[in-house]
């Protein structure tokens, strides 16, 4: 390159407003109501676990770029791993203790971006990288949901329990519940049909918190940052849209294999098979569609490699919720399908122009 | 008219405002004129003047070398007071072989013009195409290649299609813009003629939509012309590549590697059809251009007249000088065009636009990673996949560069446009254009040092074949089958 370096530069001598850093603070300006809600949801130790990871993620990146000899202000500002940080926050149970975050922080980071090759290296979504190796690795803690405490009511702990919980590990007893997605899984598993689990779902009064219909649509239910509101997710998401940050496809092609594979077999039969609606609004289904599969890197650039892209992260995560062992599949299905986004790419090449699929120059046509 | 979609495409900001408003002005005659010889694609011309000779304005004063050549014309009347290397209208500044022109003041015409053609439509086209050349008409859109070779394409081609491009879809850029509105008659009948040479019974005008008043001049101009249609083109960078223009009006792709003449069109630039209804009409040689000088930098944008060869500090002093301090000025459009080293390079005939920048306008930054956001293979009106060209090239795999598409490409600018990473990567195509061009010149050196090495040898060998023939002539007969 050294005849380019002496070289004058070539244009473009003009350039559109849009940056990296502003990309990323787009995508943590788009999750901020749906965050929001969830830490009022969940009170203070939510809040304290989210600065936590988040904390720990600047503290590895900035470590990591340290080690690494590279600019440290430059790319500690870009927004990459703040995004990291609030999208891993958002996967995991509101009031798990603060090494869960920067463990998940120091997986993510150091393990899955930055050994790859720093930003836009990396095969593996950083975020479900770290909430995989969480999951598999601390199964209780990881799968303890609790009923929402929402800030200022009578049963919302206060700073000095909250402290106790995040720092402390002391969880409250009386306070978990399970997911929908939970609830069902474990009720199929005892032979309880979903039809009948899934109606039962509100009513169980085995259960600490039951939400109902209302409590489903607007959130007020248990589940991770990212889970309970589907609404403002779906705003955040739609928001990305209009900035054009995202496009449709990845979303679209995601939530409609969902729904689709749910309905489908729902309709085959309804007492092993959860319906579709149920499906892409349980889970962090919205969260995993908008805001998690469109992770630029790890997903193909072509429109037509999305649409692949989404129906697979689909397709995955309902077998997972159907057949695995896991309640919630998006993470596994969202990390398998990174795996084929480089097959997906070289297949998914625009045709060039003036040229047949397979490169050879088109024939001559002229005009009629 | 239907017209046909066309893949990706940016929208930038366009700035036509600045100067889209400003009727063409006749900039007054400049101290000095410099006239490269080689303002075209092709061979350089031949310098016909020596210093001290004096020179009547439409003189030849440089002639063409070989078929893809064009000569050049002195824009006015004066004494040529030196013909030598000065710095070329390049971005890298280097020199080459110049005249420079002294101008009397009293732009007096030379006698010895070519005849006008009052019936263009009565004549051989060959005598048409001989007129374009006669008059170093080139491709004033910027690629300047010269006229006459393309108006020549109807002997091996059947053309039926003539696109006149007024598409004009380089940001700031208006001269083609107010030609249209101002000389709307003479682009038609220059089309016509050209239609007319190259045997296409269509001709179609290409406008971008947001030259609303070009498209009502040239409707009012092409009325009497049935065979004329015009095209309101949808408002998209690069509309106007040859390539695009011709997919969105006949709806024809060109395969790689071939012309759009193969498919029976043939494009022509607004401007060019003016110079050429210039040539044959009244026998005037190409001397003048219309050029835009704008940005930010300059304090009162115009779209100016002016003889080929004035400096562009002449024209930037025409305009009021800058406004504010620029970052670059720019020959062309800002897409396309091509950082100038300093302001004393001249206008050329494919000099478009003189552009003073500030770098608030140019908005560029240090690059960042690459995050593969995928909206430089979105926006790809060649449908290449520019992330992963510049990676190939990056770890120098040109020839993987080249399945990807790296010669399909058309320097647009888009990719690097929209990036959000800053990543310059027309700079990296450019530069794996230029090793596959230096590669390509290696290997014909090799070869042909090949070929006189063999060559040589096997002279060496006739020769001491010779020369042992020559030792014993003396032998005797019969001795040589003995031996």
């Amino acid at each position: 390159m050294s005849q380019a370096a002496t070289a004058t530069i070539s244009g473009p001598f003009a350039h559109n407003t849009n940056t990296v850093q502003r990309t990323m603070f787009t995508v943590v300006l788009a999750l901020s109501p749906a965050t929001l809600f969830n830490l009022y949801l969940f009170g203070w130790p939510s809040i304290f676990l989210f600065a936590v990871t988040i904390g720990a993620c600047l503290a590895t990146e900035a470590i990591s770029l340290v080690l690494a000899g590279r600019p440290l202000w430059r790319t500690l500002t870009d927004g990459s791993a703040i995004l990291t940080g609030w999208l891993l926050a958002m996967t995991l149970p509101p009031w798990a203790p603060w090494w869960i975050g920067v463990l998940g922080a120091v997986i993510a980071i150091p393990l899955a971006k930055q050994a790859f090759g720093g930003l836009g290296q990396n095969l593996f979504n950083p975020a479900m990288v770290a909430r995989v190796a969480l999951l598999v690795s601390f199964p209780v803690v990881m799968t303890a949901w609790i009923a929402p405490h929402p800030l200022f009511s009578d049963h919302s702990p206060g700073v000095q329990q909250s402290i106790a919980i995040t720092f402390g590990g002391e969880m409250p007893d009386g306070v978990t519940a399970a997911t929908a997605l939970g609830y069902v899984k474990t009720e199929l598993s005892r032979g309880v049909p979903v039809a009948e689990s899934l109606t039962e779902y509100g009513r169980d009064t085995t259960l600490t918190y039951t939400p109902d219909l209302m409590d489903l649509a607007t959130g007020y239910k248990p589940g991770s940052l990212g889970e309970t509101s589907a609404v403002l997710i779906l705003l955040g998401g739609l928001y990305l849209m209009r900035r054009r940050i995202i496009t449709w496809h990845i979303p679209v092609t995601v939530l409609g294999t969902l729904f689709v594979m749910g309905t489908i077999f729902n309709l085959v039969d309804s007492s092993r098979f959860a319906p579709g609606l149920f499906h892409v609004f349980s889970g962090a289904a919205f969260l995993g569609a908008f805001f998690i599969a469109t992770d630029y890197v790890t997903s193909p650039v072509s429109e037509k490699g999305q649409i692949i892209f989404g129906i697979g992260v689909g397709l995955l995560t309902w077998v997972i919720r159907t057949f695995a062992g896991y309640p919630e599949g998006m993470a596994f299905a969202v990390l398998l399908m990174n795996s084929v986004t480089p097959i997906i790419d070289q297949y998914t090449r625009p045709r060039l122009f003036g040229r047949t699929r397979k490169g050879e120059p088109l024939p001559i046509k002229v005009q009629p | 008219m239907k017209l046909f979609p066309i893949r990706g495409g940016i929208h930038p900001d366009y700035h036509k405002e600045l100067s889209g408003e400003c009727a063409i002005e006749t900039l007054p005659l400049p101290a000095h004129l410099y006239l490269p010889v080689q303002q075209h694609i092709g061979a350089p011309a031949e310098i016909l003047v020596s210093e001290g000779e004096t020179v009547k304005k439409g003189q030849l004063i440089a002639r063409r070398q070989g078929q893809i050549s064009a000569p050049h014309h002195a824009p006015t009347s004066g004494t040529v007071i030196a013909v030598t290397e000065v710095p070329a209208p390049h971005p890298s500044g280097l020199s080459q072989l110049t005249i420079v022109l002294e101008p009397d003041g009293r732009d007096e015409w030379v006698t010895t013009l070519p005849e006008p053609i009052a019936d263009p439509f009565a004549v051989p086209a060959e005598v048409l195409a001989e007129r374009v050349a006669d008059c170093g008409i080139v491709g004033m859109g910027g690629a300047t290649f010269p006229s006459a070779v393309k108006l020549q394409l109807g002997i091996r081609h059947r053309i039926d299609t003539l696109l006149i491009n007024g598409a004009e879809c380089e940001p700031y850029l208006t001269c083609d813009d107010r030609l249209m509105r101002e000389h709307a008659d003479e682009i038609i009948d220059g089309a016509r003629i050209m239609a007319y040479a190259l045997g296409a019974g269509r001709i179609v005008v290409g406008i971008e939509e947001n030259k609303p008043q070009a498209i009502a001049a040239i409707t009012v101009a092409a009325t009497a012309f049935p065979q004329i249609e015009i095209a309101a083109l949808p408002v998209k960078y690069p509309m106007g590549s040859e390539r695009h223009l011709t997919l969105a009006i006949t709806g024809l792709e060109t395969p790689a590697r071939k012309l759009t003449a193969d498919l029976g069109v043939v494009v022509h630039n607004v401007a060019t059809a003016r110079a050429i209804h210039q040539a044959v009409r009244f026998g005037r040689p190409l001397i003048t251009r219309v050029v835009t000088v704008s940005g930010e930098g300059i304090r009162t944008p115009k779209n100016i007249e002016a003889p080929i060869g004035t400096q562009v500090n002449d024209l930037i002093a025409f305009c009021g000088g800058f406004a504010q301090r620029p970052e670059r000025i720019i020959q062309g459009g800002p897409m396309m065009g091509t950082p100038l080293p300093n302001l004393d390079v001249p206008v050329v005939k494919g000099t478009s636009g003189i552009l003073a920048l500030t770098a608030a306008e140019i908005n560029d930054r240090p690059s960042d990673p690459c995050i593969r956001c995928g909206s430089c293979v979105n926006i790809c009106a060649c449908g290449l996949t520019p992330v992963e060209l510049a990676a190939r090239i990056r770890h120098d795999d040109l020839e993987g560069a080249i399945t990807l598409g790296l010669l399909d490409c058309v320097s647009c600018g888009s990719c690097s446009w929209v990036c959000p990473s800053h990543i310059p990567l027309v700079h990296y195509f450019n530069y794996a254009k230029g090793a596959l061009a230096a590669q390509d010149r290696e290997q014909r050196k090799l070869e042909r040092t090949k070929t006189l090495v063999e060559a040589n040898t096997a002279r060496q060998e006739r020769l001491a074949a010779q020369r042992a023939a020559a030792r014993k002539p003396k032998a005797a007969p019969g001795g040589e089958v003995s031996a």
